[in-house]
């Protein structure tokens, strides 16, 4: 029986590439995505080992306000100079330095934009000498206020040379400052930057000034330990000196923890790519089933042969089963080996993208390796269960039989899919309702998974009269006709096959309403309710967003025309202990009159230095109503005691809680990250645009728009990210186009015989491929229409889902649709050029010829 | 020896010196081996020999569904000889048809879209009087909207041969036609071909290895080994089985 099944394997071998295929490419995605996050982890430890590989013990402030990867960069508050002295007097230490060194240096390159970075920090720090790790390559150390050095990524990205003057952005001055370029460093090993990270060095006092906002502080002080002295028997010593309002760790804690914050980040995205992976793999499934469907009713004759020789029927499973693992196993290797490669070309583009990041050698992670070998199985096994079932049922009498498989009732398949669907819809609901206790997000899954299922399950049956109709559309010529009439012929394999593009089509289609909706309504919104006719603002590319010179907005207010302008802040603050974001508006009014607030309580047209506004969703989830008091801290600064003087009503466009602007400058970011300009009634935009865009000259992160352009400009990230998923989606897609050409290709197989006597009687060549590929174009259109129709449901009941959260308008993208029932048209005519090459060479004589 | 029957201008189809190897080296097969032959228009001709004579091999060669070796075969004024895909289309469409022992019909069609099929494909209307006639002759009226699942071996057969006829080939060549039917049906299809040769003047030949079948045709063609080795005119089941006989004792064989 085992070699009789390997034989035959073999011999079908061709047949069964094309669905192992599928299983490579899932299995690929999973190896890959483990392989990607493990380089990067890797780098990113080997990246900060180096960093901080100079520095034996390092101190710095408790942060005052803990945000994580997804929040933002962590930023922490200054150490006062003096403490420099208290270190350095700590018996053990050989040296402390006081070390500036904090995100947000942009330096303006020579084309005169800010040189970008889309990842990795822009780090503005004090120059306190070359060392091991760091030398100049070309000039000297900045010494007079004007002088900075740059490293020489940096210096290559801005097409600066040593002595040009360099305009750079700092954290506290968002407005351009000329400084003079005295040198250039770069790191040992002839590196150019440390993992693509930007670096500006400054004199001490401009770093503290620019960088830290006020003079004669430090962001952290690294200490040297005397010979003898154990970097732990130091980090001790210091913190008990300094006591407990410090961080006081050894170098290479301080790179396992800047390292560590980095891989939360990395398995997020880990596990974004493994769920895409689990949508190619449940396609995959689909056409793994399908093959191992078709193959068993075309070896009837044979399995039925093998049971009329004494083969039990557990054998007949047994063998259908063991040519699963040995695909499943194939696939397995084949998908591991794909996804190194692809994990290692993507670490690569990444470190590429991300300013050089110096690559540690491609590892592959146990994970991978278990991963692709547990899902490369399971699925081809589960997958091909049930045909191997079917196979077993066969009676031996089948063997003496000419008859092809008979057209089974697809009752039994239809209330199957019935309930199956019935299931799906009830999570769906459960979870979108928010009665899934928790679980809302398996939930929701578990439901789009169970719809999957069960509408694949209801497809044989809707294939029937919808795959005639769609087919009628090409029954003008005798290929055509007999096409449509193949693509009817079997529902289950139509049905299948047209399912798996089904799943890939319904996800980007859902997406996209979805996406749609929001991009619809927070439009709307704004349109309806933002009430200012210009707005500064930039195009946020790394995770610091684009900030100007708060100068600009008194300069604006000056211009004539203009009505109010307004300037916003925003931080990620602790009140009373809890995280939360926090706004400030440099003028109160704009609440009102640019977004439309309207009180709920107090008085939101004024606000004290010490009093606070919130948003009435946020009061009352707090309990707070006016003339609480509350303790905010922010990521600089002590922690002070606000009131709360006024509530405004909850809307998109307002924020939980909003603070006096004096408060700003206690931000991480202490710069206005958006303006917005109301003008006076009757002045025309066009008047005061340009006025406002040459008072922008020295910001030049970012530009003055009007409302439409700057809504526009909003929303555009969300077709970043729909971009981006349809890319990841794409694989799911390419899967199930390998479905269609592997059941066309197996149906040219099992009709030879037909289409020999097809051009026996005089079917050309050409109209032979006519006629499968209409067949392709029916069955692929066929899955792209359930896709559209399934994705429309799903799509439309997250937005209903999500009414509360302000998606209030359900947007269905129909030319999306037009495009992907075009897309599916072509992937027909694409999956058909194989199995109509085939049908067309078959040989008329062979495939007549008795046997 | 050469068969020759009639005069060149009336043949319908045409082997000359045909020569047909399979294979090469020590594989080689030799098929056929020199066969000239001429079949009439308006005539039945029974192609028959033992089994492996060749008998399959020259009609798929006359079809010109395989390539010969060497010599030429010629289908009414087309020399079937050296022609390409398309021409080989064009020559099935319009002077050739074709009725198998087996698998004659396409499942998903009915029989009368099955039968009208070849004309479809050329995209030509049939001449209704003559396609009312052959349905007529058929007797399969009532069963023209039937799949061919729901047909019997015979009528199945019976619809191969309208399929055959409908677009009034040069030529129809019929492979062991009643090969897979028993006796009655056998009857039924082998009348038919008759009568449409008597009635309507099509020209048929026909392989078979069924003395019976062959004593329906007009004139009987006996291949041996690949070579025609004998023929009868007016043959009877009788005298065909005869001459069967004696080519089964070799020495009487090729003189
Ligand atoms: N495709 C082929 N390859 C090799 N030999 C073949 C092929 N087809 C037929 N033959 C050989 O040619 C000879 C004649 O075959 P065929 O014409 O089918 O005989 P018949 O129809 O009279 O039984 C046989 O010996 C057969 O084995
Ligand atoms: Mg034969």
């Amino acid at each position: 029986m085992f070699r009789a099944t390997l034989k035959s394997l073999l011999a079908r071998k061709v047949r069964l590439i094309l669905s192992g295929l599928a299983v490579v490419l899932g299995v690929m995605f999973v190896s890959g995505a483990f392989v990607l996050t493990d380089t990067l982890g890797r780098s990113f430890d080997s990246v900060f080992a180096d960093g901080f590989s100079e520095i034996d013990v390092n101190v710095a402030a408790k942060p005052k306000v803990q945000v994580n990867e997804m929040e933002g960069e962590q930023t922490v508050a200054p150490l006062p100079a003096a403490l420099v002295d208290r270190v350095k007097q700590v018996p053990g230490a050989a040296s402390a330095t006081g070390v500036v060194n904090a995100d947000g240096a942009r330096v303006i390159g020579s084309n005169g934009k800010v040189v970008t970075s889309f990842g990795p920090p822009q780090l503005g720090e004090n120059w306190t000498g070359e060392s091991e790790l760091l030398k100049l390559r070309e000039g000297r150390a900045p010494q007079a206020e004007d002088e900075i050095v740059i490293n020489k990524a940096l210096a290559t990205a801005a097409k600066v040379q040593v002595g040009q003057k360099v305009g750079v952005l700092t954290a506290f001055e968002s407005k351009k400052r000329d400084f003079t370029l005295v040198g250039v460093f770069g790191y040992s090993g002839d590196r150019d930057s440390i993992g693509g990270v930007n670096e500006v060095f400054f004199t001490t006092p401009v770093a503290q000034r620019l960088m830290l906002g006020e003079p004669d502080v430090f962001s952290s002080i690294t200490v040297q330990a005397a010979g003898g002295v154990s970097d732990e028997k130091l980090r001790d010593d210091v913190a008990r000196t300094l006591g407990a309002d410090f961080e006081v760790k050894t170098g290479e804690q301080v790179a396992a923890d800047a390292s560590a914050s980095l891989k939360e980040g990395l398995s997020f995205f880990n596990k974004i790519l493994l769920g895409f992976a689990a949508v190619a793999l449940l396609v995959g499934t689909f056409l793994i089933l399908n093959t191992f469907s078709i193959i068993v009713a075309q070896r009837t004759r044979e399995l039925a042969l093998m049971r009329a020789i004494g083969a039990s029927g557990r054998q007949i499973i047994g063998s259908v089963v063991l040519e699963a693992i040995a695909v499943g196993l194939i696939a397995s290797v084949l998908g591991l080996a794909a996804g190194i490669g692809v994990g290692a070309l993507l670490a690569f583009l990444f470190g590429k993208l991300a300013g050089g990041l110096t690559l540690a050698g491609i590892g592959v992670p146990a994970a991978a390796v278990i991963g692709s070998f547990a899902v490369g199985l399971v699925i081809t096994v589960v997958a091909a269960l049930l045909p191997a079932l079917r196979a077993s049922r066969i009676p031996p009498i089948a063997a003496m039989q000419d008859v092809a498989t008979p057209d089974r009732p697809l009752t039994k398949i239809t209330v199957a899919g019935s309930l199956v669907t019935g299931v799906g819809a009830v999570l769906l609901f459960l979870g979108l309702s928010g009665n899934a206790g928790g679980q809302t997000l398996s939930t929701i899954l578990g439901g789009v998974l169970f719809a999957f299922i069960g509408v694949a399950l209801l497809t044989p049956l809707i294939s029937r009269p919808v795959v005639s109709l769609l087919g009628a559309i090409f029954s003008w010529s005798v290929p055509g006709q007999l096409g449509r009439l193949n693509s009817g012929r079997n529902p289950r394999r139509t049905a299948i096959t047209a399912a798996a593009l089904m799943v890939g089509i319904a996800l980007v289609t859902g997406v996209t309403v979805i996406l749609d909706s929001a991009k619809g309504s927070i439009s709307a919104l704004a349109q309806d309710t933002i009430k200012a006719e210009l707005v500064i603002a930039g195009q946020q590319g790394g995770p610091r967003p684009p900030t100007f010179d708060p100068g600009v907005l008194d300069q604006a207010k000056a211009l004539p025309g203009v009505r109010l302008v307004d300037g916003e802040y925003g931080d990620m603050g602790r009140i009373d202990g809890e995280g939360t974001w926090v706004a400030a508006s440099s003028d109160i009014a704009s609440l009102r009159q640019i977004f439309g607030a309207k009180p709920t309580a107090g008085d939101i047209d004024r606000l004290g230095p010490t009093q606070m506004l919130a948003s009435s969703d946020t009061a009352t989830s707090r309990g707070w109503s006016v003339g609480s008091t509350v303790n905010v801290q922010l990521t600089r600064g002590e922690a002070r005691t606000y009131t709360i003087s006024g509530i405004y009503e909850s809307s998109q466009l307002t924020n939980p809680v909003t603070l006096p602007v004096t408060a700003a400058k206690d931000f991480a970011i202490p710069q206005p990250i958006q303006g917005f300009i109301q003008l006076d009634p009757g002045t025309r935009v066009s008047d005061v645009q340009p006025q406002v865009e040459a008072l922008l000259a020295d910001s030049p992160e970012v530009s003055v728009a009007d409302r439409d352009a700057f809504i526009k400009q909003q929303t555009s990230s969300l077709d970043g990210l729909l971009t981006m998923i349809q890319i990841l989606l794409a694989l799911a897609i390419v899967i199930a186009v390998l479905g269609i050409i592997n059941t066309l290709a197996l149906s040219v197989l099992e009709r030879t015989r037909e289409l020999g006597l097809l051009r026996a009687i005089g079917l050309r060549r050409s109209q032979t491929m006519g006629m499968i590929t209409v067949e392709a174009v029916v069955i692929s259109v066929f899955g792209a229409l359930l896709g559209v129709v399934v994705g429309t449901g799903l799509g439309a009941a997250v937005v209903e889902a999500l009414k509360d959260e302000g998606i209030t308008d359900l947007i269905l993208p129909w030319g999306q649709m037009g495009v992907f029932l075009g897309l599916a048209a072509i992937i027909g005519v694409v999956a058909a050029v194989l199995p109509a090459v085939r049908a067309a060479r078959i040989n008329v004589l062979g495939a007549i010829a008795h046997d | 020896m050469t068969a020759t029957v009639g005069q060149q201008a009336q043949a319908a189809a045409r082997a000359n010196d045909v020569w047909k190897v399979y294979g090469s080296g020590e594989a080689q097969v030799i098929a056929l081996r020199g066969v000239s032959a001429e079949f009439e228009r308006g005539r039945f001709t029974a192609i028959m020999g033992p089994s492996g004579s060749g008998k399959s091999t020259l009609m798929h060669c006359l079809a010109g569904l395989d390539s010969v070796t060497r010599g030429t075969v010629s289908i009414g004024e087309t020399t079937v000889t050296g022609l390409g895909d398309a021409g080989l289309t064009k020559l099935r469409r319009d002077k050739v048809g074709f009725i198998f022992q087996q698998f004659n019909l396409l499942p998903t069609l009915t029989a009368k879209e099955n039968i009208l099929l070849p004309l479809s494909i050329a995209g030509r209307k049939p001449d209704p009087a003559w396609y009312d006639t052959v349905i007529e002759t058929v007797g399969l009226k009532d069963r023209l909207d039937h799949r061919p699942a729901q047909l019997s071996g015979g009528q199945q057969q019976r619809v191969a041969c309208a399929r055959a006829l409908v677009s009034r080939p040069e030529v129809i060549f019929a492979d062991e036609p009643t090969g897979n039917l028993d006796s009655r049906s056998g009857a039924e299809v082998l009348n038919f071909l008759r009568n449409s040769v008597r009635e309507h003047g099509q020209t048929i030949v026909m392989v078979t290895h069924d003395p019976t079948a062959a004593a329906y045709a007009d004139r009987v063609v006996f291949l041996a080994d690949g070579e025609i080795v004998s023929e009868l005119i007016e043959p009877t089941a009788e005298t065909v089985l005869d001459t069967m006989k004696k080519l089964d004792t070799p020495a009487e064989v090729g003189n």
